[in-house]
């Protein structure tokens, strides 16, 4: 007995009760079709969180100050407070560290924008033109500044959407106009991409970009920076950068062994890990549902095999008096479990994507059917086939022949 | 010499029941040559069953020897066993045994699946030359339940025939058939017996069909009490020509 014969004998036998043989396949149907789903929900919403983080630059690293250092009568000084940071930070990172492609040193502040009669609060950015590629921000009009415009403290400023919908009314076209930042003029190069809030709910539009040597000479008149923003080459690798850049500062400020940071490091990854740490526990759940559905449907299969076995006992009796052996009978009936499984699985998957592209559709919930839980669950499905199939199979095969020859 | 297809000498056969000892067979010997056309005879509880069942190698003796064409079938495993049922016996049962909705063909193809000997393309064509030897080459794709009582059966023959088996084992193989279908199959299996030389052993407690064997043997109480030569073996085909015509359907009433 080949594969061939044997799956040509299970089909037929299958086929003799296609109802039963479609009921029992809907179980495995249903189970694999609800794992793809309820996996794809799952992946779907940890992948729409990730591209969310990943707008905001999912390699980013930012540098603060940081001390525990405590002023007169113990009040400990925030980061804005502390001026360790420098511009030589920001070239050391950028000269020396191997997983770091971009460097931006950042000041901000915050103040009244006014253009003509209109006047709106916002908050200055001071960044390097490197910044842009940093958070993967895109101009829609102008052009960026430059390094020479950073060289210069040149008064050239980029515009988020927010501020020139509350100060440029009537469609005006913001480029090459001179507006003011707490009374120093600049003139308006460039217009930032539209990117609404970010996932705190903070307007990422409601901002000015400018040279932060022109924000920090011009506005606040201080010599040190309050940020430093870098990129790591990918997002797998911010981890070796975090570390190059603590090694880089460590040196740069001089620090003791003994002494703590002065600085604190933190990565876009960091929170992309814990964000995707809810939604990967929302996937958990779902496919354990999912899960116990398939498990039931194995059920349904060694049901229908045992009642399948005791109906055909004549069968088995005539098959064994013409020559079969225990496992020609034991495969027969292994073969016609397996087939189940393997069709509902077939249909299964069918199932589950078109099921994940309605979810899509209809409930604009964001799914993703990855290739994993497809292989996964027919496999699952595969090996319950087998699982269920092979108790019956086995008592199949261990009848007597005379007595199968002889029941009614 | 003609060889010897049978060979059992002193064939016990105990039943545990509970606490106490059945001996279905007490010590059976004969032998049956090939060509021969032997019918087992027995009243219920003489043993016949169990010795089918040995003879069929469905069981083991649990003493004494049996030789199937020169195989000795008691040191033989479970799958020895089915091989040899495979190839050398073709069972004829009471009650045909064809799997429902199955054709004809591949009921009769069933034995050469389990056949390795035998090359899938030839099935077809060895299933069809079975059914053409019992003469329902017509009917191949049919299933079971467009065949009557007696065509059923002799699907069951070619099954029976379609491994070229050195022995054809009827089990009351006419039990279920009215007189004249229970002639045309012992006509039928005279046939193969006459013809091609089919070694048929054919268990029945029928006597009238005992008569169309060319040899009796009568088991009682687990015993072979009577072994004759069959010198007068009555042909089924004149039985059946001398059957009185039936009128199935009445005389249809013409009406005024």
């Amino acid at each position: 007995m080949n594969v061939f014969n044997l799956s040509h004998l299970a089909g037929k036998a299958l086929l003799r009760n296609k109802i039963r043989t479609s009921l029992t396949m809907l179980g495995i149907i249903i189970g694999v079709g609800a794992v793809i789903t309820m996996v794809s929900i799952g992946e779907g919403s940890k992948q729409s969180i990730r591209s969310q983080l990943s707008s905001m630059g999912s390699n980013m690293i930012t540098i603060r100050p940081f001390s525990n250092i405590t002023v007169g009568g113990g009040a400990r000084v925030g980061s804005s407070g502390l001026r360790t940071l420098t511009i030589k930070d920001a070239l050391a990172i950028q000269n020396q560290a191997e997983f770091i492609t971009d460097v931006s040193p950042a000041v901000s502040t915050n103040g009244q924008v006014i253009n003509a009669a209109l006047n709106w609060p916002t908050s200055l950015q001071g960044v390097s033109p490197s910044y842009l590629d940093i958070r993967d921000w895109k101009l829609v009009s102008g052009i960026p500044f430059t390094d020479d415009d950073v060289a210069s403290a040149a008064k050239v400023c980029l515009l988020g959407q927010t501020v020139i919908n509350n100060i440029f009314i009537n469609g005006e076209d913001p480029i090459g106009k001179t507006i003011r930042f707490n009374k120093i003029p600049f003139k308006v190069i460039g217009v930032l991409d539209k990117k609404g809030e970010n996932t705190f709910g903070q307007d990422q539009d409601d901002m000015i970009l400018a040279p932060y040597t022109t924000v920090q000479k011009r506005i606040m008149a201080i010599t040190w920076l309050q940020n430093i923003y870098a990129a790591a080459t990918d997002e797998k690798s911010s981890d070796t950068a975090t570390k190059e850049v603590k090694v880089i500062l460590r040196s740069n400020h001089k620090l003791k062994y003994t002494e703590d940071d002065d600085f604190t490091v933190r990565t876009q990854a960091e929170l992309i890990s814990t964000m995707s740490s809810t939604s990967q526990l929302l996937t958990v759940l779902l496919t354990a549902i999912a899960a116990i559905s398939l498990l039931v449907g194995g059920i349904g299969i060694m049901n229908i095999m045992y009642v399948s076995v005791t109906e055909r006992t004549k069968e088995i009796g005539l098959r064994m008096a013409i020559g079969a052996r225990g496992v020609d009978i034991l495969l027969q009936f292994l073969t016609e479990a397996i087939l189940i499984s393997i069709t509902g699985g077939v249909l299964g998957v069918i199932l589950g994507i078109s099921a994940a592209k309605l979810v899509t559709a209809f409930l604009a919930w964001p799914t993703l059917v990855t290739q994993s839980s497809v292989i996964l669950s027919f496999v699952v499905c595969a090996v319950t086939g087998v699982f269920f199939g092979y108790y019956p199979a086995q008592k199949a095969s261990r009848l007597d022949p005379i007595e199968a020859l002889r029941y009614e | 010499m003609a060889n010897k297809i049978l060979d059992i000498n002193e064939l016990k056969r105990e039943f545990k029941m509970g606490s106490e000892t059945v001996r279905a067979l007490k010590g059976v010997s004969f032998t049956v040559d090939a060509g021969e056309f032997v019918t087992i005879m027995g009243s219920s509880g003489s043993g016949k069953t169990t010795l089918l069942n040995i003879l069929g190698c469905l069981d083991q003796p649990t003493e004494g020897k049996y030789l199937l064409d020169g195989a000795d079938v008691k040191s033989l495993s479970r799958n020895e066993l089915a091989k040899l049922r495979n190839r050398k016996i073709g069972f004829v049962f009471q009650s045909y045994n064809l799997l429902a909705r199955t054709s004809a063909l591949e009921n009769v193809e069933l034995p050469l699946l389990y056949n390795a000997d035998v090359p899938a393309k030839e099935r077809k064509e060895k299933a069809i030359h079975a059914l053409e030897a019992v003469g329902l080459a017509e009917r191949m794709n049919h299933m079971p339940n467009q065949l009557s009582g007696g065509q059923q059966q002799r699907v069951a023959i070619a099954r029976a025939l379609v491994n070229e088996p050195v022995m054809i084992l009827a089990d009351e193989a006419t039990g279920n058939l009215d007189t004249k279908t229970s002639y045309e199959i012992m006509s039928l299996l005279q046939e193969l017996n006459s013809k091609q030389g089919k070694t048929i052993v054919f268990v029945t407690h029928e006597p009238d069909i005992a008569v169309f064997s060319s040899r009796t043997v009568t088991l009682k109480d687990g015993r072979v009490i009577k072994d004759l030569k069959n010198e007068n073996v009555k042909s089924a085909k004149e039985a059946l020509a001398a059957l009185p015509v039936e009128k199935d359907e009445p005389p249809i009433k013409e009406t005024a």
